[in-house]
């Protein structure tokens, strides 16, 4: 075949990327820069003050560490409605699992926190459970695992708030390491780490090759079954994480905590270019999408605007989000 | 006006395109006349699909015009296409799975009854009368999951005849069909001819575009090379210009093998739901040809093989020794491979990249302490990229914007990366131009040499004949019988896959 036909462009000149880069490949990126900005002229001064930004990463960080291993489920073509509930079933174990011991033990708080990843990754293999062996559709088993998760720790705690006998429990989730809070610092280790995996790892990789065409994946000799499975397993434990962070801080656990937390999640992922589809996805981009949702919110509070209000701004970003990426995909 | 102008129904004047600045298509005019058959030929990426997608509003040129019934039209979508009596047969399927067939037919033009709501029973017997006119023997409320890859053709052919189309674009309808279904097929197109529509026909099948056509249009490179009338113009004269070069499809020398070198035995394998068992060996570095009918059970038999399916597996063995397959994962570990018949559906991730298809199956070994190497991913699929002759705009373009032939060439490399022993070719060169053809023939070969042993099903004729040295033939389920050298003709298959005239004696 004669070879003057348009070559592959192979050049490794690391200027390419910057010579290919289009906008209109980056909808997130844009929107948040676009957004940063807007904050800044609207909340000046307040908004750029460090402490103003710590704050909202601090806010953002509970759901967003839940956002990044549902970005996962999503990935792979499904969906977990049970983490709000699934966060404050946990997080009431295991400040019933702490009260177990005396309550100025140390080693009772590494144990705890142990537990707390654990009995989240085990309440997620359930889901993925159900899901795989039982093939039962995503968005109906975990609707109903969100149900369990909340009515067996409200049945757990009598319906009263659940406290910690532990005077250094709270010491966790309020800590600052280097001026940052520590769920922030938990909340970028995950995201790095789950990455990494996404990006560079075998399972990540096969995440987006059964979310994108199960079928391709299963004749491509593809486990889909354990890959389908882990992603709950990782929003599990992402769940437990912040069910440790969040029961700390307040040193207690209200069984009605954490609702809603799974529609934030979602929100995150979805604005930072996840696709409900499966097959596509960032972690980046959900790093981005739940700043923007803390943003959104602080932009909000610093304005006066009423809380209800809130959440009316958040669903219009959300919609505009997916504009953006549908019409840029035509 | 003269009257050789207003014979001309459509116009393509000075037509080009660009993917993010890179050119594909470089002013084309083609005028296209009433009540013809229009064949469009060239080799793999040569712009075909991207013209016909220009006429029936899914792309838009970069510049130049369309002219329809001498005016100067636009069509931005593929409603307006539709609305202007424009339909496209796409190469690749654009049917709902989880619909029925008559649901599919008439989706986005549904009928409705007096009352405003759609009325079922009116859709089902129109859908009826469109499929009997295309031969087709089809229950209107079947699954479109369901169906067989030809089945899905016919009913995307309904679908764009509906309309009462003036102007029908077919994008490689035929390379699913088996014979009969194609001769039906061109008897449709004959009939609508007659009726005054025009017909642009897109094929690899050069002797098809021959018996068909009235003329023929031949792209190279994006380029128009030129437009024949077809009775003066023969099959390699076509060829030749849409190469570049002299060519003719010949076959390397049929291969000897060593008859007691088996690789592989199948004894007793039984497909879901049939009680007929099959039996049949492989020898190493042998080609082995699966012939029959679509539908005659060849791609199920190896889906069981490979636990891609349900199907009792009788007994099989390996180089002598009897082994039990029970995933496709294992299936893989025994160095078994399948490369299916429906690449859109099963074969490649069209959101992925040529080296994450590429590495899909064997990401295994770019794998250092739990990361993927990806540069040399990237090294990897650059030596497939030579070697197979794929062409693409960009390395990093996802594998859905590739032309069909380059996303099959793709595919095979994913398999062949596999390091595999025993190769299952399910209909390898199903859209693939007459070079690319060659080339895999030979690459065939060129696996047997290395001591690869390859099965090959194909429903075409040719192919078979040129490429194997034992032929299966199956019928309904069931292995009908094997032939060996010279009894390998086209008499010997017809009457093994149809068992008309009687059964050959099968000689072992
Ligand atoms: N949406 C797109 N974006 C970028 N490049 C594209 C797009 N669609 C097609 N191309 C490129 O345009 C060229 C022509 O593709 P086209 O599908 O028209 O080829 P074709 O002649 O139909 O080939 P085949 O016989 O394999 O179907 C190819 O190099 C292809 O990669
Ligand atoms: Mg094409």
């Amino acid at each position: 075949m004669n070879n003057d036909r348009q070559q592959p462009n192979r050049d490794s000149n690391p200027f390419s990327y910057f010579r290919n880069f289009r906008i209109s490949d980056h909808p997130t990126g844009i929107g948040f820069i676009l957004l940063f900005i807007l904050a800044v002229i609207v909340g000046w001064p307040t908004f750029l003050q460090l402490r103003n930004l710590t704050n909202i990463l601090r806010q953002i960080s509970y759901t967003g560490i839940i956002a990044l291993g549902m970005t996962m489920i999503i990935i792979s073509g499904g969906i977990d409605l049970s983490v709000g509930s699934m966060t404050a079933f946990v997080g009431g174990l295991t400040i019933f699992f702490l009260n177990l011991f005396p309550s100025d033990s140390v080693s009772a708080l590494i144990l705890a926190s142990i537990f707390a990843m654990a009995a989240g990754a085990v309440s997620g293999l359930f889901n993925g459970i159900l899901v795989t062996k039982g093939r039962i559709a995503p968005f109906i088993a975990t609707l109903g695992t969100m149900s369990i998760f909340r009515s067996l720790i409200q049945y757990f705690s009598g319906a009263g708030n659940i406290l910690s006998n532990n005077i250094l429990y709270a010491d966790i989730g309020s800590g600052v390491f280097l001026g940052i809070p520590v769920p922030v610092w938990v909340f970028l280790i995950v995201a790095v780490i789950l990455h990494i995996v996404l990006e560079n790892t075998r399972f990540g990789r096969y995440v987006c090759a059964v979310g994108a065409n199960e079928q391709v994946a299963r004749y491509s000799a593809i486990r889909i079954q354990i890959i389908k499975m882990i992603p709950y397993v990782i929003t599990g434990f992402t769940a437990g994480l912040t069910a440790l962070l969040w029961s700390s801080r307040l040193n207690c656990i209200n069984p009605s905590d954490c609702s809603g937390y799974e529609l934030d999640a979602i929100a995150a992922a979805v604005i930072g270019g996840t696709s409900m589809n499966g097959g596509k996805g960032s972690i980046i981009g959900t790093v981005m999408g739940a700043v923007m949702l803390g943003i959104i919110n602080n932009m909000l509070v610093l304005g006066g605007v009423s809380s209800y209000l809130q959440q009316a701004a958040r669903g219009l970003v959300i919609i505009v989000a997916v504009l953006l990426q549908y019409n840029n995909k035509n | 006006m003269n009257t050789q102008r207003s014979d001309v129904l459509f116009a393509i004047r000075n037509v080009s395109k660009e993917f993010s600045k890179v050119r594909v298509l470089n002013s084309v005019s083609i005028n296209l006349r009433r009540g013809e058959i229009l064949g469009l030929i060239g080799e793999n990426g040569a712009g075909k699909s991207t013209l016909m997608k220009i006429i029936s509003g899914i792309y838009q040129p970069t510049s130049g015009t369309l002219v329809y019934d001498g005016k100067e039209v636009d069509i931005p979508d593929y409603i307006t296409a539709k609305s202007l009596g424009i339909s496209i047969v796409p190469q690749e399927f654009n049917l709902i799975n989880t619909l029925k067939v008559y649901e599919n037919i008439f989706l986005g033009n549904e009928m409705r009854g007096p009352h405003g709501l759609l009325s079922k029973k009116m859709m089902r017997d129109e859908a009826r009368r469109q499929l009997s006119r295309l031969r087709t023997k089809l229950d209107v409320d079947a699954l479109v999951s369901d169906l067989s890859v030809a089945q899905k053709q016919m009913v995307e052919i309904s679908k764009a005849l509906l309309l009462n189309a003036r102007i029908l674009i077919m994008d490689e309808p035929t390379t699913t069909l088996t014979g009969y279904e194609v001769s039906v097929l061109f008897n449709v197109m004959k009939e609508l001819r007659r009726q005054g529509v025009s017909i642009l026909f897109i094929s690899h099948k050069l002797k098809e575009v021959k018996s068909i056509c009235d003329r023929v249009a031949i792209l190279r490179d994006g380029e128009l090379i030129s437009v024949e009338i077809v009775d003066l113009i023969d099959e390699a004269e076509m060829a030749r210009k849409m190469i570049g070069r002299d060519f003719t499809q010949v076959f390397p020398p049929k291969r000897d093998t060593d008859e007691t070198d088996e690789v592989l035995r199948v004894d007793h394998l039984k497909l879901a739901g049939l009680s007929t068992a099959n039996s049949f060996r492989l020898n190493r570095g042998e080609i082995l040809g699966f012939a029959g009918l679509v539908g005659s059970g060849r791609t199920e038999l190896f889906e069981a093989l490979m636990r891609l399916r349900p199907g009792d597996s009788g007994e099989i063995y390996i180089k002598g020794k009897k082994v039990v397959i029970r995933s496709p994962q294992e299936a893989v570990n025994y160095k078994l491979g399948y490369i299916s018949e429906d690449r859109q559906g099963k074969g490649i991730v069209s959101d992925f990249t040529i080296s994450q298809n590429i590495t899909l199956i064997a990401l295994a070994r770019y794998v250092s302490h739990l990361l993927i190497n990806k540069r040399a991913e990237i090294e990897k699929s650059e030596e497939y990229v030579k070697a197979f002759n794929i062409i693409a705009a960009s390395p990093k373009m996802a594998l859905r914007f590739f032309s069909g032939g380059n996303q099959q060439k793709v595919y095979l490399a994913r398999w062949v990366e596999t390091e595999p022993e025993i190769l299952i070719f399910d209909e390898p060169t199903r859209g693939i131009d007459v070079n690319a053809k060659k080339e895999i023939y030979e690459f065939i070969h060129h696996l047997c040499d290395n001591g690869i042993s390859c099965i090959v099903i194909s429903s075409e004729m040719e192919e078979i004949i040129g490429l194997c040295s034992r032929v299966y033939v199956m019928r309904e389920g069931k292995i009908q019988g094997v032939l060996k050298g010279k009894q390998i003709d086209e008499e010997h298959i017809m009457f093994l896959a149809t068992g008309i005239k009687g059964r050959i004696e099968d000689e072992q």
